[in-house]
């Protein structure tokens, strides 16, 4: 029982990385379809600035901070320069940029970095155990559940329940009627690419302990981040949640419980989800 | 009498045509003769050439999007090795057992999987692929696991042709396979199954209200497809002797991608194009260091999206209309210079 209560702690945790991470791909990719394949050489930009930062002697709160920031300033600008000119190109003209750009950002974190995985050590305030009754569990698990619930709730506030919310949605739908009523829908856009990364960049950081940062992490996890937002179902904040907790709770029992089948159960249940229902489990229903 | 020497308009754009059909050939052949020492690499473009054609087939002329093409790839190498290994070591009977193992399990995972589209097929594409790969790591007494698969030994083609250690016999009989599936995709890109694949692409709902059997031609197709994916991984097997689990890797499927693009989608001789430049390049580049060749892939990928959408085949192509473009504009600029006489 002690084993399972700790095998569920520490899949929500790894399906909490996962949410995080990918809660900015259900914005870019989901909301609006773009298919980014770039997401996670975003994530690995925040991880390395915030590594390089603390190395720098920088406190961890801020060097996560800066790694997020940075993060969304390079979504801004490859938004700007490069997936502007591919809103209308259609689904392949974009994987390959994007592909494009993933071994570009390997390339040069490689040249810079050396093929070695960065570190990024947890503030004392962070690292130590605590007890939950049953036993102790490391209390920076327990932050990042803390972290994802919260940004969950914050999330579904701002897209469901705001103005910008409301705009990027409209804008996302028919794009021509939007500016016709007077939308900024390219200065949306931007934002909402920049908000995206900046949430790549913070998963980056948070999640090193499970997903280390190293130059390959674009690729190595590309298929990860892609499966928490087509199973949750196109620009469903609700069905990413989801699906990241169910994916990151059943590979972690998986690991621990069937070691041996562990690494078919995720594709397994990839397959048999999508041959389900191809359009998510729990697909947004306000687009068109 | 000059009717003999002065070849007419129509006589001359086939003779043009027939050259240009066969350039590609006579470069391979000239390659073979010249780059004694380069025959590893020549075929290593070969079968990447294959795989490319391949993938031409399914995404470019089917539109069926998809980064599982490393699944089929792998499994013909695997195929081929195994066989090579356990069964007999004849070359043509591999290859026939490779393609025909692709050909069958494209068109298990096909029919499961071509209901769907967009970005959930190639997500099922991923996953199948990635699938097999753990499969492959797994069952390590069939295919060495981690290590591959080695110490395979390929007996002379038609008991002839030995496999040298200067890969002679490999490029040429990489190239007889090629030129073989390069004249079964032209004639079925011919055909109307192939004209109807176009139409499918450009728009399938409109290809099922005319009667079109959509579902059945794409299922014809990515089994085809998956067929040729197979004899490349086949050659790979064969002419390395030696199958490593990256043959099943996304980076496969993904370098597929590349080079199709690279060269161009639906270009006769686009796949011959990338292909090449990619080997070459990633050859050349790696020898520097070893990551360098993302970078300069990745770059090169980039701007062929942006500014080249025909891809590096139409470089000519596009160059020209440049040029004439220009040309028109500098005679339009200097033309109303030279209308306006002193008066």
């Amino acid at each position: 029982m002690i084993a399972f209560l700790t095998t569920l702690l520490d899949g929500l945790a790894y399906g909490m990385v996962l949410f995080i991470i990918s809660v900015g791909l259900t914005l870019t990719m989901g909301l609006m379809r773009v298919v980014n394949l770039a997401h996670g050489a975003f994530a690995m930009i925040g991880g390395y600035v915030a590594a390089v930062s603390i190395e720098g002697g920088l406190p961890w709160a801020l060097a996560a901070l800066l790694g997020s920031a940075a993060a969304g300033a390079s979504g801004g600008v490859a938004e700007v320069f490069l997936y502007r000119p591919l809103y209308n190109k259609g689904e392949l003209a974009q994987m390959l940029l994007t592909f494009g750009l993933v071994f570009v950002v390997t390339g040069l974190l490689t040249l810079v970095f050396g093929v070695e995985f960065k570190r990024i050590p947890l503030p004392d305030s962070l690292s130590g155990e605590v007890s939950l009754g049953f036993r102790t569990y490391p209390l920076y698990r327990l932050f990042v559940i803390g972290v994802g619930a919260l940004l969950a709730f914050a999330l579904w506030l701002t897209i469901d329940r705001s103005l910008y919310g409301a705009r990027l949605r409209a804008a996302v739908d028919n794009p021509a009627m939007a500016r016709g009523i007077g939308m900024d829908v390219d200065k949306l856009f931007t934002v909402t690419f920049v908000f995206g990364c900046a949430l790549a960049g913070l998963g980056g950081v948070i999640g090193s302990e499970l997903l280390l940062v190293e130059p390959t992490y674009a690729l190595k996890h590309l298929v990860t981040f892609l499966v928490v937002v087509v199973v949750g179902g196109h620009a469903s904040f609700k069905g990413s949640f989801v699906a990241a907790l169910v994916l990151g709770t059943v590979e972690t029992f998986g690991k621990f419980y069937v070691p041996s089948l562990a690494a078919y159960l995720s594709f397994v249940l990839v397959l048999v989800l999508l041959l389900w229902r191809p359009h998510g489990v729990l697909p947004a229903r306000s687009l068109s | 009498m000059a009717a003999l020497f002065v070849m007419s308009r129509a006589q001359l754009a086939l003779a043009r045509s027939r050259l240009g059909a066969a350039l590609p050939w006579l470069l391979a052949l000239g390659f073979y003769l010249l780059f004694d020492d380069q025959l590893a690499l020549g075929t290593n473009v070969l079968v990447m050439i294959l795989l490319t054609l391949s993938l031409d087939l399914c995404l470019g002329r089917a539109g069926i999007i998809t980064l599982g093409q490393s699944a089929f790839f792998g499994l013909g190498a695997y195929v081929a090795g195994i066989v090579a290994l356990r069964v007999t070591e004849e070359p043509l009977f591999g290859l026939c057992a490779a393609t025909l193992a692709s050909a069958v399990f494209g068109a298990l995972t096909g029919a499961l999987i071509l209901h769907t589209e967009g970005v959930a097929l190639l997500m099922l594409t991923l996953a199948i692929s990635a699938l097999l790969e753990e499969l492959a790591n797994h069952a390590s007494e069939w295919t060495g696991g981690a290590d591959g698969l080695q110490g395979m030994s390929v007996a002379p083609v038609f008991g002839v042709f030995r496999f040298d250690l200067f890969k002679h016999t490999a490029f040429l009989y990489a190239l007889a396979v090629l030129f073989l599936w390069f004249v079964v995709l032209q004639s079925l890109i011919a055909s109307p199954l192939g004209r109807s694949i176009d139409g499918i692409r450009q728009s399938p709902a409109r290809m099922r209200a005319i009667g079109t059997p959509v579902w059945w031609r794409r299922l014809c197709v990515y089994t085809l497809s998956a067929a040729m994916a197979g004899s490349a991984g086949a050659l790979s097997a064969q002419t390395t002797r030696f199958v490593g689990l990256t043959t099943l890797s996304v980076l496969v499927s993904g370098t597929a991608v590349v080079m199709l693009v690279l060269g161009g989608i639906r270009r006769r001789y686009a796949a011959f194009v990338g292909a090449t430049v990619y080997v070459v390049v990633q050859d050349y580049a790696a020898q520097i260091n070893p990551f360098h060749w993302m970078l300069v892939v990745g770059i090169l990928l980039m701007v062929t999206v942006l500014f080249l959408e025909g891809g590096l085949a139409s470089l000519p192509e596009a160059l020209g209309r440049w040029f004439s473009a220009a040309l028109a504009r500098s005679r339009r600029r200097r033309a109303p210079a030279s209308g306006r006489s002193p008066t």
